[in-house]
């Protein structure tokens, strides 16, 4: 499984012309991990939502090559589509109050996920939800599984929704700031549980975040995106080596706590970088 | 239109730094009035409400028969060069009835607005906002009213007092605000616990200046929306308690009642009850489409 | 400056804060930590008086507050929200938003005060009619914090003011923060999950958990790694481990 993006643009039309998001935008996926990290409107989400062709319909996609596995998703066919959504490919969002159904329990809308992909009994389906429940590491899967949304936790309700992405066996998942309505505890576990099912499953995942140093913690590969485009990509072990001003930017910029900064540095935007 | 052309007023209204609150507030409205220029179907229904509002004023100089001019002989006319709409059961001419009758049913429209909308807005708002036991009884006597069929009240509350247009008027205004005070109060609901009005409570305003200043302006667009919608709901009530005699009195010409008096004929001078019937639907459309034009103009996160 | 003894809070039958205990003096901040459900933003609302369900005693200047705030308690306490987007009135433009406190309390000198205002929180004069949908987050915040220094506080309850805001944007509202502390001799108190961003600015810290404040320690106690309660030293390793990456 590879995906592959050349010189992706997204634009939306606005009263002021055309609005280029994304501007020429190109990267290869396998069975690795991929961070991009960017602030919000550098257009790290949108990017990733092209790949599953999730874009609302009034943005204009173009890319010399926009590859899901060798199918071309920019002409796909709608059912084709659908067939690498949630199948082949699954999307895990913020916050997972507003992805889960408020009125299923998470045992039946992991079961329903499983069943849409791989035909079975619905008693199959309810045991393989239990099971999927515990290998997202949810100590009590039976009770959870009976559980409504709004009964759960952030954390897990976030290892539910995984528990969903999983169940028809995806090769790659997208992860969109799948942490930063979490605890910094919970965090650290729903990360560490996502490494471990895409090193044991040998799956691909994007993982979108605004958190550089998380990021770069956790994935093999950073991208770094500002006003659209890619400014620097580079392995994870590297980023001290960043040569970017705007990524050593966001880097400095933090405050820590291994050392008191009196004042922190703001960073100068260089005109230069929208080039 | 020539949007190109730079008038100076027209800079100083579109400017991105306005130097007052004055010129900030004009070039507000400019705009505003610029979007709901853009949107054909509401200026459509703000010009068909002014010619409607217009023409009823205007009636003594458009109509061309006295309207409570009985003319037995000629009743039931067919429209004709003479009488244009044709003429009722009592030979009156219909075209200048339909004039005049727009005074009585939109005075009667306005007027019950007046009274309707900012009476369910203060009671939704305050209710909704002070919570409690005052959002506890506010509410159940809206319940009261709520629960009454609305004509029957309008009647019974005509029947006490003297029929006529002033307590058709008051009756169906009895009966027409507690949806309002529903709306507000489940708007209010909402925006009661948000930051912003959390922060305005921490400059220290009372609650009445919250309510008055910050929550009711956000109640409001969706208060015009069900207004305009309710306009002909209103119309066809007068009209119902025309018809039983509770409303506008004979000979006055109201919309509704006009209808009511000329139903029995629908079949044979089918022009008698349908010309009042057109300026109702006409009448109530415009409102409609007015309304919903005035919601998205008034929210300016569409800018 | 400010006084919290032994203050409990519940919502129901559910205890939120359960006697936590700290003081802040003049100038200076306190930064509260925790993660969410520990009861560190609750601790903030009694004190702002947005939440009157507490049990306990606060003093703010040496007062005791009363469950019902006068006038003059909003005078010298403000509060910055997390989210500059839901803090500011929608339909509101900037100079309103930054009258009505003037309204509210009589001052005079309206137009002059707001000019001073834009400037003292970096914001340009053109902001001055925009609505907050016009307006990026950092700007929004800047916004809620003119707003909040048009009564000319002495203590500023901050909620998280930085958490929505992109990391470059962060920086400038800290050091915004940090600048008008020095200027104005402001006493902040500080709500964050975020232990790096409270150590930045507050030189005391009290770390929640289930509605206790199980430890305060200093933040060079904190940077050094001198911590004694295990959910502190959780914390702290969290936020290190990132940084060494």
């Amino acid at each position: 499984m590879q995906v592959q993006i050349r010189n992706l643009t997204i634009a939306f039309p606005s009263p002021r012309g055309l609005h280029q998001a994304v501007r020429g935008v190109s990267f290869d996926i396998g069975a690795q991990k991929l961070g991009i990290v960017g602030e919000s409107g550098s257009g790290k989400s949108l990017t990733a939502r092209a790949i599953l062709r999730l874009l609302p319909p009034s943005a204009i996609v173009t890319a010399d090559r926009l590859s899901f596995d060798g199918i071309d998703v920019l002409h796909a066919s709608e059912r084709t589509m659908r067939n690498i959504r949630g199948r082949r490919a699954g999307l895990i969002l913020q916050d997972p109050k507003y992805a889960l159904n408020p009125v299923m329990t998470a045992g039946a809308q992991i079961a329903e996920a499983w069943r849409a992909h791989k035909k079975g009994s619905r008693r199959e389906a309810m045991e393989k939800a239990i099971d999927l429940l515990d290998q997202v590491r949810i100590r009590d899967p039976a009770r959870v599984a009976a559980a409504y949304p709004n009964e759960l936790s952030g954390g897990m309700g976030q290892r539910v929704m995984i528990a969903m992405m999983l169940a028809p066996d995806p090769e790659m998942l997208i992860a969109d700031e799948p942490t930063s309505a979490l605890d910094a505890t919970v965090q650290a576990e729903i990360l560490r549980l996502l490494e471990d099912l895409v090193s044991r499953r040998g799956m691909a995942l994007l993982l979108i975040s605004h958190d550089l140093p998380l990021v770069s913690h956790f994935c093999d590969n950073v991208a770094v995106m500002y006003a659209g485009r890619i400014v620097e990509q580079l392995r994870a072990a590297d980023l001290a080596r960043a040569e970017h001003p705007y990524t050593r930017g966001l880097l400095d910029c933090l405050p820590t706590l291994s050392h008191a900064k009196p004042r922190l540095p703001v960073m100068r935007r260089d005109p230069a970088w929208l080039a | 239109m020539s949007e190109r052309a730079t008038t100076p007023w027209r800079d100083w209204l579109l400017t991105d730094t306005p130097s007052s609150r004055r010129q900030a507030a004009w070039g507000r409205r400019y705009r505003m009035w610029r979007d709901f220029r853009a949107n054909p179907l509401a200026l459509t229904g703000l010009i068909l409400v002014l010619a409607i509002f217009a023409a009823s004023l205007a009636a003594p100089l458009l109509a061309n028969w006295n309207p409570a001019a009985q003319d037995l002989a000629n009743r039931l006319a067919t429209p004709s060069a003479r009488h244009w709409f044709g003429t009722d059961e009592l030979g009156r001419d219909v075209y200048s009835r339909v004039l005049y009758g727009g005074r009585i049913t939109l005075g009667m429209v306005v007027a019950v607005v007046a009274v309707v909308a900012p009476l369910g807005l203060a009671i939704g708002c305050v209710a909704g906002y002070a919570g409690g036991w005052a959002d506890r009884v506010l509410m159940r006597v809206t319940d009261i009213f709520l629960a009454f069929p609305r004509l029957i009240l309008a009647l019974a509350f005509v029947a006490a007092i003297r029929p006529g247009i002033t307590s058709t008027v008051a009756a169906i205004a009895l009966t027409a605000w507690p949806p309002y005070a529903r709306l507000a109060r489940a708007e209010t609901l909402t925006i009661r616990n948000t930051d912003f009005i959390a922060a305005v409570r921490l400059t220290g305003a009372s609650p009445f200046r919250i309510i008055l200043r910050h929550v009711a302006p956000l109640c409001l667009s969706s208060l015009i929306v069900r207004v305009t919608l309710d306009m002909s709901a209103i119309i066809l009530t007068a009209a119902a308690l025309g018809f039983l005699g509770m409303g506008a009195q004979p000979p006055s010409p109201e919309w509704g009642a006009m209808i009511a008096a000329a139903r029995r004929f629908i079949l044979e001078q089918w022009w008698v009850p349908t010309i009042p019937g057109i300026a109702i639907f006409i009448t109530a459309l415009a409102f409609n489409l007015l309304g919903d034009g005035l919601r998205d103009v008034l929210d300016p996160k569409q800018r | 400056m400010i006084l919290v003894d032994d203050l409990h809070v519940s919502f129901g039958d559910v205890a939120a804060v359960k006697g936590v205990s700290f003081s802040v003096p003049k100038g200076s901040g306190f930064g509260i930590v925790g993660e969410s459900g520990s009861g560190k933003s609750t601790v903030l609302r009694a004190i702002s008086g947005l939440n009157d369900a507490w049990a306990g005693r606060m003093e703010i200047a040496g007062r005791p507050l009363a469950p019902r705030r006068g006038r003059d308690f909003f005078r010298r306490v403000q509060m910055i929200f997390q989210d500059p987007y839901g803090s500011l009135h929608p339909r509101q433009t900037v100079d309103r938003a930054l009258s009505e406190p003037l309204e509210v309390h009589g001052i005079g000198d309206g137009e002059a005060r707001i000019m001073r205002a834009l400037a003292e929180v970096a914001l340009p004069a053109a902001a001055r009619f925009r609505y907050p949908h016009q307006l990026s987050g950092g700007q929004r915040q800047r916004v809620a914090i003119a707003r909040a220094l048009m009564a000319e506080p002495e203590v500023l309850l901050l909620d998280e003011p930085t958490s929505a805001l992109d990391v470059s944007v962060q920086a400038e509202v800290l050091n915004l923060l940090a600048d008008l502390q020095a200027r104005r001799g402001l006493t902040y108190l500080m709500v964050s999950h975020n232990l790096a961003v409270i150590a930045h600015l507050c030189p005391m810290i009290g770390v929640m958990q289930s509605g206790e404040m199980v430890e305060v320690l200093s933040t060079e106690d904190l940077r050094a790694g001198r911590t004694r309660h295990p959910h502190t030293t959780q914390l702290r390793a969290l936020s290190t481990e990132l940084e060494e990456a």
